[in-house]
């Protein structure tokens, strides 16, 4: 093989099968994929079926505490998993720009691979495609991923309703402060990993434990907590207030987020999940959630009240202010 | 880092806001917050409404996207799209609107805009592309200033002759003097801003309290540091006293940062400037000096920043001087909302009409 990724290695021919059979399959050895066919043959799945799709471009791919591989895995079952469903297979498409160290390349799948070991979830189909130097960023992954989902329960804003809390199942904004810093050009360093995980793990095992109690669930990945609040609670129709002394922030994130003005609610995260929990079960489900390694610091962070839809924060000097959508990404302050 | 908590303690908040109303008396006391972090951090906190009817706050002129002329911005597109210069910025300074367009809205259209993260990002990017001139858009306060003139004298001692700044850097003690001086403000205590004080030292508010007779306290960022503040600023008014007191003693000095000041002397030279909305405020603004006129953009390029005070529906400048809050601008979540901003004051996340949409009243 050779050490680069050649515009060949994408063209069809003796190259991209190379590719495929000495570095891609090598990695993603199993009864569905190793045949090669066009489709990954599933069999027969009992149940119904959850289908989702992402695609993965972080700058750098690989960050404290991750890497584009496993984000790729983690993002796709965690989409399943707020949904009720456990992964059965996921599909693997790689965009590589031209000049890709094969090592990054092989690095990233062997992530990929260990994270689908550690959910059980076959990598069942994939693509190859090599872009000219210069039109990709070293190396896109998209998944699609289906699932079966949790016998009974169907995930829906309609079922939530006021008493309820607002559960949050770790700390908020690790990922993206741990990309932030990895990108380098903010000139802080700081002991921050990013939490990227799989949830299938920690939340499925609550579906049939807590039936009817866990309403809604989601993960608040791109424009963190403050967002998926908004979209949750606009969904429901419902008013959600939080608690700031409550919302669990790592001191570390929380460092970073003062010296550059950035507020850690809208940051995103790779491992976390919002659940809207019945009132009478929310401190359940809380310790059940902190039994699991990904749970560990599961907090409720508010609940849900009789008013009008929309979110607001219960500050810590005591006064009360809503909690909007962001516009755009947050930038470092000026002063 | 505990040390952010005790900053955050509810008790000690609710015991502060007793405390304030117990000293206001019978009419609200009305402060200024001159720094867009405390804006911010204010509207977050959900301080106006806790205090409401003992203290009205005002935002202030220290927010430097807000104040940044729109002749600025056409004056940077103008380097980019007839000059082909790179520009390099930081990411607050795309959405603001120029006469009749946006560092955003040329970017899509081809202009090359690149966000930096710190004026020396802009050194290195010229260094890495010596076959392009790189435009630094050098906007801010007296926080700012020793970086972009650490980043110019970077460029001046590596030899990188394809860099240079549009100045746009602004000093707040003036711009205080001259809201402390307008009636139809009626200032009655500054909150000064935290990082600023750090640079140039309390000491620098004196000649404001002693000549407007206006109390001035340095407060930092968080929920107790602006409260303490506040508490500060209303005890000084009941005791009709006018000093300069620090809340914020454990980062800012009375004498500030001399290394800073020194840089600052060294790379700039005091100028009138605009500010938006506000007006021509004198020896305001910062000039690079010219040991470094190879690196000013507008001496290099032949350009100028052209202000002028066109009225508009915007009520912007009225909003800086803390004439009106923003709710009481025509525009203010009609027109003006942070996604399709009017002013600059709605645009950057520091702006007192952002913070205002964004946090919105219980």
């Amino acid at each position: 093989m050779h050490d680069k990724i050649l515009l060949s290695h994408g063209e069809g021919g003796k190259r991209t099968r190379d590719l495929i059979a000495k570095v891609i399959a090598r990695y993603f050895d199993n009864p569905v994929l190793s045949p090669l066919f066009d489709s990954g043959l599933l069999g027969r799945i009992e149940g119904e079926i959850a289908f989702t799709t992402d695609g993965y471009v972080v700058t750098p791919p690989f960050f404290p505490g991750g890497d584009i591989g496993r984000l790729a895995v983690c993002g796709t079952v965690n989409d399943l998993a707020v949904c009720g469903a456990k992964a059965a297979a996921i599909s693997c498409g790689l965009i590589l720009e031209e000049g890709l160290p094969t090592d990054t390349l092989e690095r990233a799948l062997a992530s990929m691979r260990d994270a689908a070991k550690e959910v059980g979830v076959t990598v069942a189909c994939g693509d190859t495609k090599v872009v000219e130097r210069g039109k990709g960023d070293g190396i896109f992954i998209t998944t699609a991923g289906v699932g079966v989902s949790t016998d009974g329960w169907r995930p829906a804003p309609s079922e939530i309703r006021p008493g309820d809390r607002i559960v949050l199942t770790g700390t908020m904004g690790d990922h993206q402060v741990a990309v932030l810093i990895a990108r380098k050009n903010l000139s802080i360093e700081a002991p921050v990993l990013s939490d990227v995980a799989p949830l299938s793990g920690l939340l499925l095992p609550l579906l049939p434990r807590f039936a009817g109690k866990v309403r809604f669930m989601r993960d608040p990945t791109r424009g963190g907590v403050g967002v998926t609040l908004n979209e949750m609670a606009s969904a429901a129709n419902a008013r959600f207030v939080l608690d700031e002394a409550r919302l669990p922030v790592r001191e570390s994130v929380r460092g970073v987020c003062e010296i550059l003005g950035f507020d850690p609610l809208y940051l995103a995260n790779e491992g976390k999940a919002v659940l809207i929990a019945a009132g009478n079960a929310a401190e359940a489900i809380v310790a059940a959630l902190r039994e699991h390694p990904y749970g560990r610091e599961a907090a409720i962070i508010g609940e849900v009240t009789e008013g009008a839809a929309g979110v607001w924060m219960r500050t810590l000097s005591g006064g009360v202010r809503a909690v909007d959508y962001p516009v755009g990404d947050q930038l470092p302050r000026i002063c | 880092m505990k040390y952010i908590d005790d900053f955050r303690d509810p008790a000690a908040a609710r015991a502060l806001v007793e405390r304030i109303r117990r000293d206001a008396g019978d009419s609200p006391v009305r402060l200024m917050e001159v720094c867009g972090t405390h804006t911010v951090a204010i509207a977050r906190g959900g301080i106006r409404p806790l205090l409401s009817g003992a203290v009205t706050m005002l935002s202030g002129p220290g927010c430097p996207v807000c104040v940044t002329p729109d002749g600025y911005i056409d004056a940077a597109i103008a380097l980019g799209a007839e000059r082909g210069a790179l520009l390099a910025t930081f990411g607050d300074m795309l959405r603001v609107p120029g006469k009749s367009s946006s560092l955003e809205k040329e970017k899509g259209a081809g202009l090359e805009v690149r966000v930096v993260y710190s004026p020396l990002d802009a050194v290195t990017l010229a260094a890495s592309a010596p076959d392009r001139e790189v435009v630094f858009l050098g906007v801010g306060f007296e926080t700012t200033a020793p970086a972009i003139g650490g980043a110019i004298r970077s460029a001046a001692a590596g030899g990188v002759r394809n860099f240079s700044v549009l100045s746009s850097v602004r000093t707040i003690p003036e711009a205080m003097g001259v809201l402390a001086a307008d009636p139809e403000v009626r200032i009655e205590g500054f909150l000064c801003p935290a990082h600023v004080s750090v640079v140039i030292g309390t000491d620098a508010y004196k000649p404001i309290a002693r000549r407007y007779g206006i109390p001035c306290v340095v407060a930092g960022f968080e929920p107790l540091d602006i409260l303490m503040g506040i508490s500060m600023l209303v005890r000084q008014k009941k005791e009709g006293a006018a000093r300069v007191e620090n809340e914020y003693s454990r980062v800012a000095t009375s004498a500030g940062n001399r290394k800073a000041q020194e840089l600052i002397r060294d790379v700039f030279v005091p100028c009138d400037t605009g500010w938006r909305g506000i007006g021509i405020i004198p020896g305001s603004g910062l000039r690079i000096a010219d040991a470094y006129a190879a690196f000013d953009a507008e001496k290099k390029f032949g350009v100028s920043v052209v202000f002028s005070m066109e009225g508009t529906a915007c009520r912007c400048g009225d909003v800086l001087k803390g004439k009106i809050p923003p709710p009481a601008c025509p525009l203010f979540g009609k027109g003006c909302v942070p996604e399709e901003p009017h002013g600059p004051c709605m645009v950057s996340s520091e702006g007192s009409c952002a913070a205002y949409y964004k946090y919105g009243a219980a």
